[in-house]
């Protein structure tokens, strides 16, 4: 039976090329956009090299000092973290880096942009990177304010071509950095990872950001398990009510929150530019479902139409089928395991546009070293919208088949 | 075999009420060959869809087999008419993207039966009705006397004990539609099927066994 549920389902799709190409296209094109889209999250959210712990990392990038008048937020200062947030309870490790932000190099008269990240010790514990030469920025490093620096693998092919870059010097917004280890490219995405150049925080040209409240700095918690989030946060919390305001903030400000953000929670801060303690995450992705899902619909409905004006068309063989023995259930399978068919068609060449998609997109320069792949899980995404696909689109359709009278059926089919 | 009791159908829209049988009664032997005839719209296929079990009746029983099969539900009426009856139409109603064998299948589908099983009774089918040479053409490849043979191959495929046909000879010229007469005799004289046709041409009804008239919905003889 389901040998010939795919003959018919074949000789269906061939008898309205028209029709046919429509509606792949639809579903093709549907999942093309939210594979890249799923992937692309998947990149930014999931545990991947270098921030292999990500699932049990904590990132304080986000504060804000207020009083009477005054509101001042941005990214914390060095002072605050590292007065206020070390040696919390449940947390393994904690690292202080800046945010990669453009330096300028020359290098035999041309000119370099690289992203320069400020970086301690613990940072390159927390984080894994896989070095292709040489090793990290050490904790003795930044106490000693050494100038060495980590690049990647595509900085040392611009400063040093064809040669190994370790032990070499290089020249960066005018401070020049002894080479000690060379790393792979990280995406751009991974936020806390991503950096061209990498060298210790007490190098940095603000020699008073030490003293700040506010600056430019962001704190790395990895926690023993995710378990301990809750604690950590409140004792965050609880802590940033004991700061005390240098004389200079004193007249303006008289409190400060500073918040220990998880990978979601950061980006749904950053989307709805949140300043409460819990930035909703939950909204966030409700919100990004119920656009998902809007775009499905568009596509879903177009096929449902499709399938309803294909029903017309076999009315009289549904007729036939009904008066030879097929039950309301029989013909519902039937035409549900078409439809399955017809999206399983759109779904395999939404998978070979999606690969195809994200391999331009790692291939330009849209995303700095983009590596997005339809990995397992962004590959169990794009089954269930496909099976979506096929039941929302299939199963009304079907029912309204398995509903028409036999003989009205073979008079031409009527749907009432 | 067949037998009706009292037997109406009345169709109802918003506005208007249409009887399209009045108190009906027939009994059919097994092994009959009866016609039916009447003027256009008079109800002789309501009657065939009746019996075909395609649609309902409005009052009365019908019994299939002396089981009284009225208030069957959808999937019981399904199984019996795949058992039991086989159709033919007057438009033939093959499915045009199959083959002549998988259109001769098509009842079979719906019986737990083997692709080898199923192949092998659409082929005998079509071996007796003598188009064995055409098993892997396409409708629209055949003369109208093949197809209609088509059509009985199908409706025969599953050996029902009874044979429904909606003016069979109806689309075809005197000579298919000699053609078709036989072969359907020749199914109640060699397989004794029972055959209710439903036939505005008086010469095919004359070679049947019995003829029943529908006037206006009432059985008049």
């Amino acid at each position: 039976m389901l040998k010939n549920y795919v003959k018919i389902a074949f000789l269906v799709l061939k008898r309205r090329k028209f029709f046919t190409f429509i509606s792949l296209f639809a579903i093709s094109f549907t999942l093309v956009v939210l594979i890249v889209v799923s992937s692309i999250f998947d990149h930014v959210l999931a545990p991947m090299a270098p921030e292999i712990n990500k699932d049990r990392s904590l990132t304080m990038f986000f504060a804000e000092i207020k009083g009477k008048d005054s509101i001042w937020n941005g990214n914390p200062g060095y002072k605050l973290l590292n007065d206020y947030a070390r040696n919390l309870p449940g947390v393994e490790l904690m690292s202080i880096h800046s945010e990669s932000s453009p330096a300028i190099s020359y290098v035999r008269g041309q000119k370099i942009v690289s992203a320069l990240k400020h970086t301690d010790g613990e940072y390159w514990k927390i984080l894994q990177f896989k070095f292709l030469a040489g090793s990290p920025i050490t904790t003795e490093d930044e106490k000693n304010a050494n100038f060495v620096a980590v690049i990647n693998q595509n900085t040392q092919e611009k400063f040093f071509p064809g040669q190994s870059a370790v032990g070499q010097q290089i020249e960066v917004d005018d401070q020049k950095f002894q080479v000690v280890g060379v790393v792979e490219n990280v995406s751009q995405l991974r936020n806390s990872a991503y950096a061209d150049i990498w060298v210790p925080l007490s190098t940095s040209k603000n020699a008073a950001y030490k003293t700040e409240l506010m600056g430019s700095c962001i704190a790395t918690l990895l926690a023993k398990s995710r378990a301990d989030f809750p604690a950590i946060k409140a004792e965050i919390a609880a802590r940033m009510k004991t700061v005390e305001f240098p004389t200079e903030l004193k007249k303006e400000y008289e409190q400060i929150s500073c918040f220990a953000d998880t990978a979601l929670e950061v980006l749904s801060r950053e989307a709805f530019n949140s300043v409460e303690a819990n930035p909703n995450p939950s909204r966030f992705i409700g919100i990004l479902l119920g656009l998902m899902t809007l775009f499905m619909l568009l596509p879903a409905i177009n096929l449902i139409n499709i399938n309803v004006s294909r029903i017309l068309e076999r009315a009289s063989e549904v007729g036939v089928r009904k008066a030879f023995g097929a039950s309301s259930r029989t013909l519902v399978a039937q035409f549900i395991t078409e439809n399955l068919i017809l999206t399983s068609l759109g779904g395999l060449l939404g998978f070979v546009g999606s690969m195809l998609t994200l391999q331009l997109i790692n291939h330009s320069s849209i995303i700095q070293y983009g590596s997005f792949q339809v990995n397992y899980r962004v590959f169990f995404y794009g089954i269930i919208i496909t099976v979506f696909f096929s039941l929302f689109s299939g199963v009304y359709p079907a029912w309204r088949m398995s509903k028409l009278n036999p003989v009205e059926a073979l008079k031409g089919g009527s749907l009432r | 075999m067949i037998k009706l009791e009292n037997i109406e159908k009345v169709y109802r829209t918003s506005r208007v009420e249409t009887v399209a049988l009045m108190n009906v009664n027939l009994d059919v032997k097994e092994g009959e060959f009866i016609s039916v005839m009447g003027p256009s719209g008079c109800g002789k296929s309501t009657l065939l869809n009746l019996i075909g079990l395609l649609d309902a009746p409005s009052k009365g029983q019908i019994f299939i087999n002396e089981k009284a099969v009225t208030s069957y539900q959808d999937k019981y009426l399904a199984n019996v008419r795949n058992q039991e009856i086989g159709f033919i139409f007057q438009s033939f109603h093959l499915v045009n993207d199959l083959t002549v064998v998988d259109n001769v299948e098509i009842p079979l589908l719906y019986r737990k039966l083997s692709n080898s099983q199923r192949r092998q009774m659409a082929l005998k089918a079509l071996d007796h009705v003598g188009l064995s040479s055409r098993v892997f053409h396409f409708p629209s490849q055949l003369s109208g006397g093949q197809q209609q043979r088509v059509a009985i191959a199908r409706a025969i495929v599953g050996r029902p004990k009874i044979l429904l046909a909606d003016e069979p000879t109806g689309n075809l010229d005197s000579k298919m539609g000699e053609e078709i007469m036989n072969l359907l005799i020749g199914l109640n004289e060699e397989e004794k099927t029972t055959i209710v046709m439903v036939t505005h041409d008086k010469r095919m009804a004359e070679r049947t066994k019995r003829i029943v008239r529908i006037f206006d919905g009432r059985q008049v003889s």
